[in-house]
């Protein structure tokens, strides 16, 4: 996995509440080769029912063109558990989401990608999509060692991550390569739920 | 201290506890679909073997064709691909199967509780968002994406943070045609479908535990649609009995020595949790969403809500988009929403008792919209055809549409799945959640009709 250390990137808003990842990739696309699925991401917010590219969503406009920061509302990427909605973003180049809360499952998929999901208050979320509407184009930086968010502003807000999740992505470990460094703990749990749990 | 029936199931299956809070938790039972060919696809890759085919079981459900039996009938070549995986991932890796052409196939969700593999007190993951259903007998089971469902294949194991405790009580005796359906709903319109993100909710209460197991899977299989990790409801004699005899339910002495360890499964007197939220589940009638997220629900006694009473700007915007999707007109009675089909299936509501309740609206009268039935077994399947229903076989179908099972663009489906989405039953279709008698109502009448009416009449 590649590590994320520190991401400056065009950032996108997207300012719906409750974004579901049946809107971030249809489920149409999902029995697909992951290499074909990149242009699905948003396919039905982005594009008219006919084809044609919606000039009024942001991932089709010229001034977010390049984006690698996705900042949304409450509630982003909730419902389905499909880890292409993280591959179909990571795979359009977007590294990083900064959201008031996020869908769990989307969550926790994101530490399996290399991507990062940022918690931050609702109002700050809020002060900068506005900041990206007002100025398409706009940066914001994110260190992560440091656990902090830049805006366009300059105002640098912190965030808190759990140390296990920043760890293994600063270090872009895999996670099952760890896990089976843990094997004798594995097998002696597994001789003692055998002896308790006999029936299983 | 007392504790909560989470936390105990939490702390048994802890195999290591690292200082920054991160937990390395046991998985006793690995649901697969025809998804999670993937996950097998990258054990080969690295050279690995799952770890315990003993503790995984397998069943197609997803890209199933629901109108024809066997693989031949799934025209897409690539779904024909992932679904015949199964069997070629079984020959190698010999988990148990439950493979298309076995009777016993079906949802994962349906199947897992079905067959005796779903008990208290053990963790169980899926490489779906509805694992949450199997909560339903007092186990802690959750969703997980692909890279994790390799990871248990890999490991039997997942690294955690402990989620939040929440307790949701529903009191009181659900009226007369109220089912776990309309309490789900209720409890969704009431908490948002975000009101339960980072916990997992206990259901507790008289209103619960008068549920079947049936009803408590339908509870459960939404918790997700709240935003909950996972759902449960304590293991009682209610779910004893469900449990006895299934297939891979424990026999003998061993279910003696199981029911003695299920018993303390539940959560202690006295044990604190993190949020609390109680319902009066007296006051819940048959529920319908009128909107495009599951929160967007109202009695079907209301009329369709009006944005000019939203709070503020952003949820006045949000409601006006939701109805200009769904085609429907502010202060309509739900009751006078004419609906083009009818779905009654999913891992939420397609099973032999959500059918039986639903054959018996149906038995005698003809529906006159095209309705489906996708169901995992076929006892009521001559109440439903008799009744002009389309039998369908089993999968998930409509729910989801991987299949191919969709409508088509402006068509309003009455659902008895999960989630109203904007475009998961197709581009531009318009769904409404509801219970199996609900859509057994709307099937006959070909608009939303208060099921009450129809059960008096």
């Amino acid at each position: 996995m590649d590590p994320f250390t520190t991401l400056t990137a065009v950032a996108m808003p997207v300012d719906l509440p409750n974004v579901d990842t049946d809107q971030i990739i249809p489920a149409r696309f999902l029995g697909r080769p992951r290499e074909e699925q990149a242009p699905a991401l948003f396919h039905d917010m982005r594009r008219t029912p006919e084809g044609a590219l919606r000039p009024d969503f942001p991932l089709n406009q010229e001034g977010f063109r390049g984006a690698g920061i996705v900042v949304a509302e409450r509630n982003f990427a909730c419902g389905s558990s499909r880890e292409n909605a993280v591959t179909v973003m990571v795979d359009n180049g977007f590294r990083a989401f900064i959201a008031p809360s996020f869908g769990d499952i989307f969550f926790g998929n994101c530490f399996q990608n290399g991507a990062l999901p940022v918690v931050l208050p609702a109002e700050r979320v809020a002060a900068l999509r506005a900041a990206l509407h007002a100025q398409p184009g706009a940066r914001i930086a994110i260190d992560l060692a440091a656990q902090t968010v830049t805006g366009p502003d300059g105002g640098v807000d912190r965030f808190e991550i759990d140390p296990f999740r920043k760890d293994c992505l600063l270090r872009g470990v895999d996670a099952v390569t760890l896990t089976l460094g843990y094997e004798a703990d594995i097998a002696a749990f597994e001789a003692r739920q055998q002896d308790e749990l006999t029936w299983l | 201290m007392p504790q909560t029936m989470f936390e105990k199931i939490w702390r048994r299956h802890v195999v290591v506890d690292r200082p920054d809070g991160y937990t390395l938790l046991y998985i006793d039972r690995h649901l697969m679909h025809d998804g999670s060919a993937g996950g097998f696809a990258r054990l080969r890759g690295r050279n690995l073997k799952l770890r315990r085919p003993d503790r995984s079981f397998g069943t197609p459900d997803h890209y199933v064709s629901t109108g024809g039996r066997g693989i031949a009938a799934i025209t897409d070549p690539h779904h024909r691909g992932i679904v015949a995986a199964m069997a070629r991932n079984h020959a190698d890796h010999g988990f148990t199967v439950f493979d298309i052409g076995d009777e016993r196939q079906g949802i994962a969700h349906v199947v897992g509780p079905e067959q005796g593999i779903t008990q208290p007190g053990l963790t169980m993951v899926c490489g779906d968002s509805h694992t949450s259903t199997h909560g339903a007998l007092g186990a802690l089971a959750f969703g997980v994406g692909s890279s994790e469902v390799t990871h248990v294949m890999a490991t039997q194991c997942l690294w955690q943070r402990k989620p939040r405790a929440m307790r949701i009580v529903v009191d009181g005796t659900l009226g007369f045609g109220v089912t776990a359906k309309d309490v789900i709903l209720a409890i969704i319109a009431r908490i948002g479908a975000g009101g339960a993100i980072g916990h997992v909710i206990e259901y507790a209460g008289s209103g619960i535990r008068g549920l079947s197991i049936e009803g408590r899977l339908t509870l459960c299989n939404m918790s997700i649609e709240a935003g909950g990790r996972a759902g449960m409801v304590a293991p009682d004699d209610t779910t004893f009995a469900y449990l006895h005899g299934r297939p891979f339910a424990p026999k003998g002495a061993e279910w003696d020595r199981a029911m003695a360890f299920w018993r303390g499964v539940p959560s202690d007197a006295g044990a604190a949790f993190d949020k609390d939220v109680t319902l009066d589940g007296a006051a819940i009638a048959p529920m319908v969403t009128w909107g495009t997220s599951p929160e967007d629900a109202l009695p079907i006694t209301a009329r369709i809500p009006d944005p000019g009473t939203a709070p503020d700007a952003a949820k006045r915007e949000g409601m006006a988009r939701a109805l200009s999707y769904m085609g429907l007109t502010p202060g309509t009675p739900l009751e006078e929403v004419a609906v083009d089909r009818v779905f009654i299936g999913s891992c939420t509501n397609s099973r032999i008792e959500d059918l039986r309740a639903a054959a018996a609206v149906v038995r005698g009268r003809r529906a006159v919209v095209p309705s489906w039935a996708v169901a995992g077994s076929g006892l009521v399947k001559r109440v439903f055809r008799e009744a002009g229903f389309d039998w369908r076989e089993p999968g998930c179908s409509m729910c989801v549409g991987m299949n191919g099972d969709l409508g088509t663009a402006g068509q309003r489906i009455a659902s008895t799945s999960n989630r109203n989405f904007v475009g998961r039953q197709g581009r531009g279709v318009r769904t409404h959640l509801l219970s199996p008698t609900m859509a057994a109502a709307a099937a006959v009448t070909g608009r939303f009709t208060d099921v009450r009416k129809l059960a008096q009449a």
